[in-house]
């Protein structure tokens, strides 16, 4: 039935729009195993004189034990404070000397590290990466645990706590929507006390346990020789010793019972709205499928949540809706803001009639097409930039992590084109229900 | 000896590959490479306007932005804020689409398209594969030249922006920030109030006011497109002559820019402090009046700040954050203007450490008036100067790179002598910049934090007056909506 809806979608299709489908979306790669088990892939990009060596270790906050939560990511930090053969300080050092830039981020299912240095610098790059690989703990001591924990609770006040909604955003909508144990009930930057707590044995065995060259996969992409990079990649990394195998995390299913309510308060002038359901995990069917739920109701400025509540109604300050994709489970948002004088009942009592009318009724051709359209342009648009977070070496890395393809680019894509209207429903049908859900309201403090 | 030393070295370092490489000494990098800078092709419409053309054909697509010279450096007194609101406008239906059909047709081409103003220009920027470029470009099209600022529009947009102005008040940064500029700038520098103006201005937009400010702004012999990306000029001058080439200037003079007061002398240093009860950080904004883009003293002021705060290795980060932890990160900056922007060191510091935090700013100012060691010049002049091909990566950059040359006049060799400029950049160039720009003595300082728990700390620094300032007294009282 699937199949037959979409060729009749095609026939419809206004001519031009065909046109750009033909476009090949590829990322030449190859790829090797090194004996200790790092896998490595490597991308030819000579545009720019510039090397982006990208690293992900599969392990983030979803393996953090209870009493030492945000420990993944201050582990993190400490990556950067020196390693056996680089004294501290020289990190940074080395590759400003050289024009580069670095930096790394956690997320709850792997963490992530970017180097990004013109192209004479590549082996200095790699140098300094298998160098913290293999040897981060030779020069570990607790005074640099102690440094870095001050920094992540800096981090957490300011990213977290003195930010407008930071409390609800980065804390408060997991822990409802994920019930206490489950590895992404707590927020990523970790609880205070938990902070505290961390100890330099703690790093020793976070180390052996998941930074071993097994559990990480390494990018080097953009104006490189491929021969002569995999030379200097084995040169530098061989002497990394393995580790024990990761056994992979398992976790029970999560399902909401019935409507979980809350209000907070901030320090705020407006309420702001949160409506949140579990959905499935990252590329399982149902994914795609609710990333076009979310360009219905609240992408762009045609969308019905935005039309409604922004433009005809002009009751909320911004309305978005996103599918937050994780790899053991992922969660729909919904999140507004009324303007002065509406409150978030009234928004919320909208939000539910459009999600009802998706429900019952599914989208326009148009309304699929135009967001279908929009996902194939920001495809070419993540091709034009080699490093960074978000670049095509960290992308290669995601897609290799996800699916065992680096290059899983048009198959990507094709997930996306392969939905119609009715899918769009469906998806708004199983997955959204009104019964099973996070409803999540901040509230300006009262006034002092 | 110095070449027997070398060759024992290699030979034991082959010897060592069995076991592993020598991880003694870091690898030293070659030459670095050069970078190919983009080759501009000048050309002009029919019309006259100039087009900028920069081929980049890595990814088929296109950045296609329209840049005039006029932004909110030139709001008139009493009318802050005209310019960026009518920039925002021009997003809110053009030619024959009302905004929403505007939406629509841009959103289904995959494009995006945008308008928006900064302090000395506005522009109209168009980014969508290239197999979709003759369809935007009419769009894009409409909106630089046939807007319609429909009062409900206008009414729309006024309301979400008395709203932004009630939500600034929620964010630490953002008070800091408006804050610092009102104390270096008085209300009487258009630097001193946000741009988006105050709730007061807001109310007072007609849509005669952005018509007649779009007007004076939005003329071809005001402007100039930048396109880089996967084109030709023999394949899209012809399309963007079609679009742009019968604009013409409508009635009216050349346009006026406004000339700005002298920003207030500040003689002495000065602290005002904004009370956010219960807050667990202190924003903490420290500088003064900067500099101008067309400074001979550039060069050097990238290369001091960079040691000082501009980079990950700066003296003030390394100094906040890596030896005492008291913050997430502390920097520097130089915001270069027509006129001259401010010079601002930032951080967001632990409550309970806020006066220690101040101190270490200011053995910061006073270390850098004193020698630069080599090293630390070396690294600085590195960092910026060897970057540079990270800023031509994306047609995006390779734009924003040309933007900055036109709007400030920028020679055409400037990004090739960029390099060697940086390199000539002496310890005493960089010091005199220092003792120029970074005058302890004479900077105001901001603090947007937890009044009763850092006032006396603060106090006991003497650094100078204190001045307790209140929300209020930097946007005005809370707008009522409707």
């Amino acid at each position: 039935m699937k199949l037959a809806v979409a060729a009749c979608l095609a026939l419809l299709l206004p001519a031009p729009l065909m046109a750009q489908a033909a476009a090949p979306l590829q990322l030449p790669y190859t790829q090797f195993t090194l004996p200790n088990g790092l896998h490595v892939i490597l991308h030819e990009d000579h545009s720019t004189p510039v090397v982006a060596v990208n690293v992900w270790y599969h392990v983030g906050s979803a393996r953090e034990k209870p009493g030492r939560t945000g420990f993944a990511h201050l582990f993190e930090h400490l990556m950067f404070t020196g390693s056996g053969h680089v004294e501290e300080g020289e990190f940074d050092a080395l590759l400003e000397d050289v024009g580069g830039n670095n930096n790394g981020s956690t997320e709850q299912d792997r963490t992530n590290y970017v180097i990004d240095v013109p192209a004479n610098a590549l082996e200095l790059a790699l140098f300094l990466e298998s160098d913290r690989m293999g040897y981060l703990v030779d020069s570990m001591n607790p005074k640099r645990v102690d440094q870095q924990r001050d920094v992540v609770k800096n981090e957490r006040r300011q990213s977290v706590e003195n930010r407008p909604y930071g409390l609800a955003e980065g804390q408060v909508l997991t822990e409802m929507l994920y019930p206490e144990g489950h590895p992404y009930h707590w927020p990523i930057v970790g609880y205070m006390d938990d902070l505290t707590a961390a100890s330099y044995d703690d790093v020793v065995s976070f180390f052996k346990t998941y930074y071993a060259p097994g559990n990480a996969s390494l990018v080097v992409a953009g104006d490189l020789d491929p021969a002569k990079t995999r030379t200097l990649v084995e040169k530098w990394f061989s002497d990394v010793k393995p580790g024990a195998p990761v056994t992979p995390i398992t976790v029970p299913g999560v399902m909401l019972t019935g409507v979980q309510k809350k209000t907070i308060t901030d320090r705020v002038q407006l309420p702001r709205l949160y409506v949140a359901w579990l959905t499935p995990p990252s590329l399982a069917p149902g994914d795609a499928a609710l990333d076009l739920v979310a360009d219905v109701l609240a992408g762009g400025k045609n969308s019905r949540l935005y039309k409604r509540l922004v433009y005809d109604m002009q009751i909320a300050q911004n309305v978005s809706a996103f599918q937050n994709s994780q790899g053991l489970s992922s969660y729909f948002l919904i999140r507004a803001t009324p303007q002065p004088g509406h409150t978030p009942d009234e928004l919320l009592k909208v939000i539910d009639e459009e999600i009802e009318k998706v429900k019952a009724q599914p989208p326009t051709d148009h309304e699929v097409q135009r967001a279908i359209n929009q996902i194939e342009a920001s495809f070419f648009s993540r091709m034009e930039r080699v490093g960074g977070f978000g670049g095509k070496a960290d992308q290669l890395n995601r897609y290799y992590t996800d699916t065992g393809d680096p290059d899983w680019f048009n198959e990507d894509l094709a997930r996306y084109r392969a939905i119609g209207p009715t899918d769009i429903q469906a998806a708004a049908q199983e997955f959204l229900p009104a019964g099973r859900r996070v409803e999540l309201t901040v509230v300006p403090q009262p006034a002092r | 000896m110095r070449f027997a030393l070398t060759a024992l070295l290699a030979a034991a370092a082959i010897s060592l590959s069995a076991q592993g490489p020598d991880r003694s000494k870091p690898p030293v990098p070659g030459p670095p490479p050069t970078l190919k800078l983009p080759n501009i092709q000048k050309q002009q419409l029919s019309n006259g306007l100039p087009v900028w053309v920069v081929e980049q054909h890595e990814v088929p697509v296109a950045q296609v932005n329209l840049v005039v010279l006029s932004g909110s450096a030139d709001d008139p007194p009493g009318k802050y804020g005209i310019a960026s609101l009518a920039a925002s406008m021009l997003m809110e239906g053009a030619g024959s689409r009302s905004s929403l059909e505007l939406a629509d047709a841009v959103d289904f081409l995959g494009a995006d398209l945008t308008a928006g103003s900064a302090s000395d220009m506005s522009a109209v920027r168009l980014h969508a594969p290239v197999s979709r470029l003759a369809e935007a470009l009419p769009l894009m099209a409409d909106v630089a030249q046939r807007p319609m600022f429909a009062a409900a529009d206008l009414e729309r947009l006024r309301q979400q922006r008395l709203t932004t102005i009630i939500q600034a008040r929620d964010d630490p940064n953002t008070i800091a920030a408006l804050g610092f500029a009102r104390a270096l700038y008085g209300t009487t520098h258009r630097f001193g109030t946000a741009t988006m103006g105050t709730a007061e201005t807001m109310r007072s937009f007609t849509p005669d006011d952005l018509r007649s400010f779009y007007t004076a702004a939005f003329r071809p012999d005001n402007a100039t497109l930048i396109v880089v990306g996967d084109v030709t000029p023999g394949s899209v001058v012809p399309l963007l002559d079609k679009s742009f080439g019968s604009w013409k200037p409508t009635a009216g003079g050349a346009v006026a820019h406004v000339k700005q007061p002298a920003p207030p002398q500040r003689n002495r240093r000065e602290i005002y402090i904004v009370d956010k009860p219960g807050v667990p950080q202190s924003q903490i904004r420290i500088g003064a009046v900067g500099a101008a883009r067309s400074t001979p003293d550039y060069f050097p002021i990238q290369v001091m700040n960079t040691i000082l705060g501009g980079s990950f290795s700066s003296r003030l980060n390394l100094n906040l954050r890596e030896k005492h932890g008291y913050t997430y990160g502390a920097n520097s900056f130089f915001d270069m203007r027509i006129e001259p922007g401010p010079f601002t060191a930032f951080a967001g510091v632990q409550t309970d450490k806020t006066a220690e935090a101040l101190k270490e700013f200011f053995n910061e100012f006073e270390a850098i008036q004193r020698a630069v060691p080599a090293e630390e010049l070396e690294r600085g002049k590195n960092y910026v100067s060897l970057g540079l091909p990270s800023d031509f990566e994306t047609t995006g950059d390779i734009s924003r790179r040309l933007e900055d040359t036109l709007v400030y006049h920028l020679p055409d060799d400037y990004y090739a002598k960029y390099v060697p400029n940086i390199e000539a950049v002496s310890a005493a160039a960089a010091q005199s910049a220092a003792r120029k720009y970074v005058q302890p003595d004479k900077m105001a300082v901001m603090i947007v934090g937890d009044l009763k728990t850092i006032e006396a700390p603060v106090r006991a620094l003497n650094l100078g007056p204190i001045t307790i300032m209140t929300i209020d007294g930097i946007f005005g009282p809370p707008p009522s909506t409707r």
